[in-house]
């Protein structure tokens, strides 16, 4: 009996170490007076860490680049990092553990589903959040909220109006991720759309995160349909497998995409040659010719040595939207979280924002960004404005 | 207790759960002193909730593969039922039933016997399946729930529900309808009932239930079952219905897992993280590093895997591979015999009692 009293005692000794452990870091949550701390959550691990990896790639660039400029009206930024493996939950674990740290302003989260989930938390906080790629509608439900990349249904409706206005097809195919938010959302507003400019949809063929692999049967369906344009709202490495694929079965038709298809030139093992004449909808290339993108890609690329994303751009952007967001409402470090959100929610609706996914970037109070998507072709292996 | 010998076996029984309820007791005053002097960090603060859910987890999982002795590993596909049925009836109920003393209670009693009830459904056809052949189907199983879930649209409006497996396009509502499970997007604004409390009350529950029924005439049939299929079968007991009663009783409280996961964040999706085989795999590592058929090593297990990742943020990107070596010694330590061995000196007088004690803690 007494050796089991004493397991008892050990194990809640072995507890309280686990709360007394975690209650001293509270001190180190304090706010630093002279610095902004920015913290960002993405999916650093997981099956989707390429996108998160972008992210806080980027985003550590924006960070260092402006810090060797002077900061953000004389204050340095503190930047910090935290993986949420794509998980909402995990994300919210992340917030907290970043509240711990001391963060003052929020930039993420890079994936819709966690966004969602960590808007709530925010919204509850009063603190200020910014999520470069979190497209989803409910992302930014709340006036706190706000993003850099297109929402899904605006995406969607660009690519119906883009299609309809351009005559680029007669006979529509459409291949979707059924099990992914961001493309199911595209799908259902450009659906709906489509029916408004009388797009004639041949064909719909939907897969899902555990089916995407063999595409063939989807694409039969498209051939069979005689459909002449294929619309893929859907990420590059499925894309590609779909470009290969029709390649394969002898079919043809056009291929239009949206942001996601952003990067399938650099899907390794894939014959480049494939993607020529793919069309696709995108705030940022790497290939354009303006000074922004030319200095930003070449920053990236001399830093960690490859062709930056269009999740790499949309954070980086991000960065500089909160400094220009600061500096229009002359907020300073000081500020308590709830106050910062205040002064740099008021002054996002304000601001005109240069970035490198679009010129002129202003934003509305509900936190959607106005900029206009840019139609590319890839010719000869390379973007192409249309 | 009509005969000597059964007295102190009860006695024993009596002894070892004491210690489990003791444990949660002091775990559960412990968070409360913390809380009441603020001195908890907001990432403690948020991994309680979860911290409770992986208990109940883990803990029903043990009956099904301690206490029954039936590999499954669609234990999340129940979870994710509780969690979208119940997540269902809140935000269909949230203006209808504004406390959420009512909703709530509702809420967990409909996720769990909806969970009972698909376990029931599943468990029929799968009991009689046995070994390897149990774990593949109830894979399957989790599976198929995850996806159904991913393509399921329903919508309410002035005429009621509509259901789709389509899109919301599909579902032909009126102006005034909302969609409230929208396919791949899941249930966006569940109301957050979840709290420590409640969802310690449910961890206080599930214990004694589970405790209960392993002490019980069904749980010593349900583990001559596991011990000896042919001679239990030889002294009359009912397989079927016993086997089908933890797997059910197993269900139920997943389910109940599940609503405490679905309203404690705002947006709740089947994915493999959450509702996949990802989930059953680890929480099936709870009950394995806790000790199969133990359920105070559940108990501990869970929460130490749920927090440990946490704590781990510090290695930032070599996170999760500390946390892999970690799950490595932790196994080490609690099943290589050196260790047992060492444990059991530490922990128990007699040499036959470690041997009585092997069958269930």
């Amino acid at each position: 009996m007494f050796k089991k009293i004493l397991s008892v005692l050990m194990v809640v000794a072995m507890v309280a170490c686990l709360f007394t452990a975690c209650g001293g870091n509270e001190d180190a949550g304090k706010t630093d007076a002279t610095t902004f701390k920015i913290g960002a959550i993405g999916p650093t691990t997981g099956d989707a860490a390429i996108y998160g990896q972008a992210v806080m790639n980027a985003a550590q660039l924006a960070v260092d680049e402006i810090n060797a400029a002077g900061g953000i009206n004389g204050a340095q930024i503190e930047f910090k990092p935290a993986d949420d493996e794509h998980n909402a939950e995990k994300s919210v674990n992340a917030y907290n553990d970043l509240k711990d740290w001391g963060m003052q302003i929020l930039m993420g989260t890079v994936t819709s589903t966690p966004c969602i989930a960590v808007v709530e938390e925010t919204h509850n906080d009063n603190m200020f959040m910014l999520t470069p790629s979190g497209s989803a509608v409910d992302c930014i439900r709340y006036d706190n909220a706000f993003r850099v990349c297109f929402s899904d249904p605006n995406q969607g409706l660009a690519s119906a109006d883009y299609i309809a206005a351009q005559k680029l097809g007669t006979k529509i195919a459409v291949i979707y991720n059924s099990s992914d938010a961001y493309s199911s959302g595209i799908y259902e507003k450009f659906m709906a759309e489509a029916k408004v400019k009388n797009l004639n949809v041949v064909a719909e063929g939907a897969f899902t995160a555990d089916s995407n692999k063999d595409f063939t049967v989807q694409l039969q369906q498209a051939k069979s349909a005689g459909a002449d344009l294929l619309f893929l709202p859907i990420y590059y490495q499925e894309a590609s497998l779909i470009l290969a694929q029709a390649d394969k079965m002898g079919y043809d038709p056009a291929v239009f995409g949206v942001d996601g298809m952003d990067g399938i030139l650099t899907v390794e093992n894939f014959d480049t040659a494939l993607a020529e004449g793919v069309m696709l909808l995108t705030p940022f290339a790497a290939d354009a010719e303006d000074k922004l993108t030319q200095d930003f890609v070449t920053a990236y690329k001399a830093k960690y040595n490859e062709v930056p994303n269009q999740f790499a751009a949309d954070a980086y952007d991000a960065i500089y939207i909160i400094k220009a967001a600061i500096e229009k409402s002359g907020a300073t470090p000081d500020m308590s979280v709830s106050d910062l959100c205040n002064a740099i929610k008021g002054a996002m609706t304000q601001i005109t924002v240069d970035g490198v996914t679009g010129l002129g970037m202003t934003w509305t109070a509900d936190g959607e960004p106005n900029k206009a998507p840019k139609g590319m072709k890839i010719q000869n292996g390379a973007y192409v404005a249309m | 207790m009509k005969q000597g010998s059964r007295l102190s076996n009860m006695k024993k029984s009596t002894k070892t759960n004491g210690i489990t309820y003791l444990m949660l007791l002091v775990a559960f005053i412990v968070v409360q002193i913390f809380t009441a002097t603020d001195s908890m960090t907001n990432l403690i603060k948020g991994l309680l909730v979860p911290a409770c859910i992986y208990i109940i987890m883990a803990v029903s999982l043990n009956l099904t593969v301690g206490i029954l002795g039936e590999l499954s590993l669609g234990h999340a596909g129940f979870m994710c039922v509780g969690a979208f049925a119940s997540s269902f009836f809140s935000v269909c109920m949230r203006d209808v039933i504004t406390s959420e003393w009512v909703r709530f209670p509702l809420a967990i009693i409909i996720g769990g016997v909806v969970a009972a009830l698909f376990g029931f459904i599943v468990g029929i056809p799968v009991l009689r399946l046995r070994g390897d052949y149990l774990a593949i189907v109830t894979l399957a199983f989790g599976e198929i729930i995850k996806n159904l879930m991913n393509v399921l649209y329903v919508g309410l409006d002035s005429n009621g529900f509509h259901f789709s497996m389509k899109g919301t396009t599909d579902l032909g509502m009126e102006a005034d309808g909302k969609v409230i499970v929208k396919g791949a997007l899941g249930i966006t604004g569940t109301p957050r009932d979840s709290t420590f409390v409640v969802a310690f009350i449910l961890v206080v529950i599930t214990v004694f239930v589970v405790l209960n029924v392993v002490n019980s005439r069904q749980g010593r049939a349900i583990m001559s079952i596991r011990d000896n299929r042919i001679a239990a079968e030889s002294i009359g007991i009912n397989i079927t219905k016993y086997k089908l009663m933890a797997f059910v009783v197993s269900a139920f409280f997943a389910g109940i897992a599940g609503v405490l996961y679905s309203h404690n964040i705002a947006t709740l999706t089947a994915t493999t993280n959450n509702f996949g085989y990802n989930m059953s795999i680890m929480v099936l590592v709870y009950v394995v590093l806790g000790g199969i058929g133990n359920i105070r090593g559940s108990i501990i297990a869970a929460v130490i895997l749920t927090v440990l990742p946490e704590l781990l943020r510090e290695f930032s990107d070599y996170r999760m591979l500390v946390y892999s070596l970690v799950l490595i010694f932790m196994m080490l330590f609690s099943s290589s015999p050196a260790m047992v061995n060492f444990r059991e000196k530490l922990s128990l007088k007699g040499k036959n009692k470690s041997k009585k004690e092997k069958g269930v803690a």
